[in-house]
């Protein structure tokens, strides 16, 4: 019998760090088409009406970046604390703070808004989203509590609010009970693109919010690769002795990893309240806030790669919603696509630190050269 | 408003069960250095395949193996991506709760609104039932019940008392000692991730055969996290696992205790309070962070490379 071993690279490989990705790539769509085919679709056909007809229109590309937006802000955020192994997984319920709080506002000032409200909405829905953020924070740095079990209670809690809200005080009174909130005026909502004549966009639902998104991208590159605050933040990741050790405050970390994050997924949730929604209701995200954890791990905590990496999440949720209407496969199809997906490149990452190592019984068949490396594994 | 306290604690032990087994699993896992956060979507898996079990004209019986056997199948996958791949264990169960959530849903999408064509009933000890005010809420639990105390009792026996236990205790601390001692670390982390599998697979056949008799997308409604933050709670003890686990219970009975009352609390904010709930205690253990580390596996969220 043949079997495989792993032996440690005396380096991670460079090749491999791009490689892995690619073939966590094509393994979920090998599985992912498995699936479709296991249900009596045509693989062929599922994949084009999944991955192809969705961005094939210039609305198509407009409703990808609407949703990589977010999910990409989100990301950077969730990244700056990963480097740190500060696991922040209560991204969503930060954005639903940050979409309470700027809905909290266009609500309020419905007929009294001017243009000062949107940028006032940011500022709140970046606030609620920090806060919230803080209270993790808070029992983290000060009591030692796991991040991770703390961010996500929190999650729920804030869940609740929404629906709270939505089912109470902020319900709009035409709606026939609805969980809904009255819609946005104009003041209180980001600007389509088209609206400035711009004729590639015309038509489609994109606005001036993807520029937010394309302000913190860089920002977030400057601050993790260039800053002394990302570069202390990375040394406690990798090696939290010597960050100790060199005397980086292990607190302040946490809060800045956190308020930060809560900036991005409040900033994130106002986005999408006051755009392609422009109202809150009680299921208003298609769950950005954990997805976005995919998208960091899945852009290996780099600007770049988070970068392309929502926007191949982004192409997930499009194509989870194209079926659902084409071919009557439920949504959650995109989440069983995102699940696969990081779940192979974890396990495909193995060949960064790894090489594959075919052992070959003793005296069964001599191995024309000693033993052979696996293919995939031979370049170092 | 004694009589009162019998639904009140029959709920508070109702809530607790799935807790208990699933937080027993969790807690092998652990001690054994494996910190599998896939909880939830295993129990939403083992939750569904026990549905569509009973659903499709199966067993009861039929239900919880299958139930299990999900549940089993998903930690096997996690312990292959954790144990043999060596990934980081942390993103590796976040990633089993996102597939586990997914994959349920799809699946499950066509069992949403019909009841549970049969259902674990409460199966009342003679003589004990009658004891006034505790009898009918201790001394009648449904069989899955009686199997979360046996477990515990299991757990705890297997943990201070057996041979085995030590090695799975030794593998948690340091598997670098284990090993030079000779024992089969990795395997050893294999049983403990596929024993969390199958108590989470059995969590989630509680919610759909025997609590809630239904099926719908996130059954579980977060209860996995609940169950993982019990560990921590219990400070890696299986009877306060159990502890804890009535804490949660009793949270969540007094919910829905003030609304039977009457009283003019949102149901918003009821149902928020075993999340809350959960912070709070999470803080208060982690405060004294002397008793954490002393009881906390020394290996526990660490991969081991064995090179053997």
């Amino acid at each position: 019998m043949i079997r495989f071993r792993l032996v440690p690279r005396v380096a991670p490989s460079q090749k491999m760090l791009v490689y892995a990705p690619l073939l966590a790539v094509v393994l979920t769509l090998v599985v992912g088409l498995t699936i479709f085919a296991a249900l009596g679709q045509n693989p062929l056909h599922a994949f084009r009406a999944f991955f192809l007809d969705p961005v094939s229109n210039a609305n198509g590309i407009s409703e990808l970046l609407m949703k990589a937006s977010p999910l990409c802000l989100i990301a950077l955020g969730l990244a700056i604390g990963y480097r740190a192994n500060i696991w922040n997984i209560g991204a969503e319920g930060q954005m639903y703070l940050g979409g309470i709080f700027a809905s909290g506002l266009a609500i309020h000032y419905n007929d009294a808004g001017g243009p000062w409200l949107l940028p006032t909405m940011m500022l709140a829905g970046a606030v609620g989203g920090a806060l919230w953020a803080s209270i993790t924070a808070l029992c983290r740095a000060q009591f030692h509590a796991n991040e991770i079990l703390v961010s996500l209670m929190l999650t729920y809690v804030a869940d609740l609010l929404v629906k709270f809200l939505v089912y109470g005080p902020w319900q709009d009174p035409m709606a026939n009970n609805f969980p809904i909130s009255i819609s946005f005026g104009d003041d209180a909502l980001f600007a389509p693109l088209a609206s400035y004549g711009w004729a590639l966009w015309e038509g489609t639902r994109i606005n001036t919010s993807v520029f937010i998104t394309l302000i913190a991208i860089p920002l977030a590159w400057f601050f993790m690769d260039r800053s002394f605050a990302g570069f202390q933040l990375s040394v406690a990741g990798v090696a939290p002795g010597a960050a100790r050790y060199a005397g980086y405050r292990e607190k302040r970390m946490v809060w800045l990893a956190l308020i930060i994050s809560g900036v991005a997924a409040g900033l994130a949730g106002v986005t999408e309240v006051a755009g392609p929604l422009g109202q809150l209701n009680d299921r208003w995200t298609p769950g950005y806030g954990f997805t976005a954890i995919i998208v960091a791990t899945l852009g290996r905590l780099h600007a770049v790669g988070i970068v392309i990496a929502s926007l191949l999440m982004a192409l997930l949720y499009l194509g989870g919603e194209a079926v659902q209407v084409t071919m009557q496969l439920p949504k959650a199809v995109s989440q069983v696509f995102q699940g696969l997906l990081l779940l192979f490149l974890l396990g495909c990452d193995v060949l960064v630190n790894y090489r594959v190592i075919m052992i070959r019984p003793l005296g069964v068949a001599p191995a024309p050269t000693p033993p052979a490396p696996a293919p995939a594994a031979v370049s170092t | 408003m004694i009589e009162s306290l019998t639904p009140l604690l029959a709920s508070a032990l109702g809530a607790a069960i799935p807790l208990v087994l699933a937080g027993l699993g969790e807690l092998i896992a652990e001690r054994a250095g494996v910190l599998n956060l896939g909880l939830e979507g295993m129990m939403l898996l083992g939750a569904l395949a026990s549905f569509m079990t009973v659903a499709n004209g199966g067993g009861l019986f039929e239900a919880v193996t299958l139930g299990m056997a999900a549940g089993l199948l998903a930690s096997l996958v996690f312990g292959f991506v954790t144990i043999t791949l060596q990934a980081n264990q942390v993103a590796a169960g976040l990633s089993l709760t996102i597939l586990g959530s997914g994959l349920s849903a799809f699946l499950g999408r066509s069992y949403v609104g019909i009841g549970a064509p049969s259902s674990f009933a409460p199966l009342p000890i003679p003589l004990l039932k009658d004891i006034p005010l505790l009898g009918p809420s201790l001394f009648s639990f449904d069989l899955l019940g009686y199997t979360a105390l046996i477990a515990l009792v299991a757990v705890t026996w297997f943990l201070s008392r057996s041979r085995a236990g030590l090695t799975l205790k030794a593998v948690g601390e340091s598997p670098v000692v284990a090993r030079s001692l000779g024992l089969p670390v990795t395997r050893v982390r294999y049983m403990a991730v596929a024993f969390g599998g199958l108590m989470s697979g059995l969590a989630g056949a509680y919610y759909s055969v025997a609590q809630f008799k239904m099926w719908q997308e996130g059954l579980t409604s977060g209860n996995g996290w609940i169950a993982l933050a019990l560990v921590v709670f219990a400070t890696w003890r299986p009877l306060r696992v159990a502890v804890g686990a009535l804490l949660f219970g009793s949270v969540t009975a007094l919910g829905l205790y003030f609304q039977a009352i009457g009283m003019h609390v949102s149901t918003f904010a009821l149902a928020s309070l075993p999340y809350i709930a959960t912070v709070i205690v999470l803080v208060i253990i982690s405060s004294d962070q002397e008793t954490v580390r002393r009881h906390a596996p020394a290996w526990l969220g660490k991969p081991f490379y064995d090179d053997s």
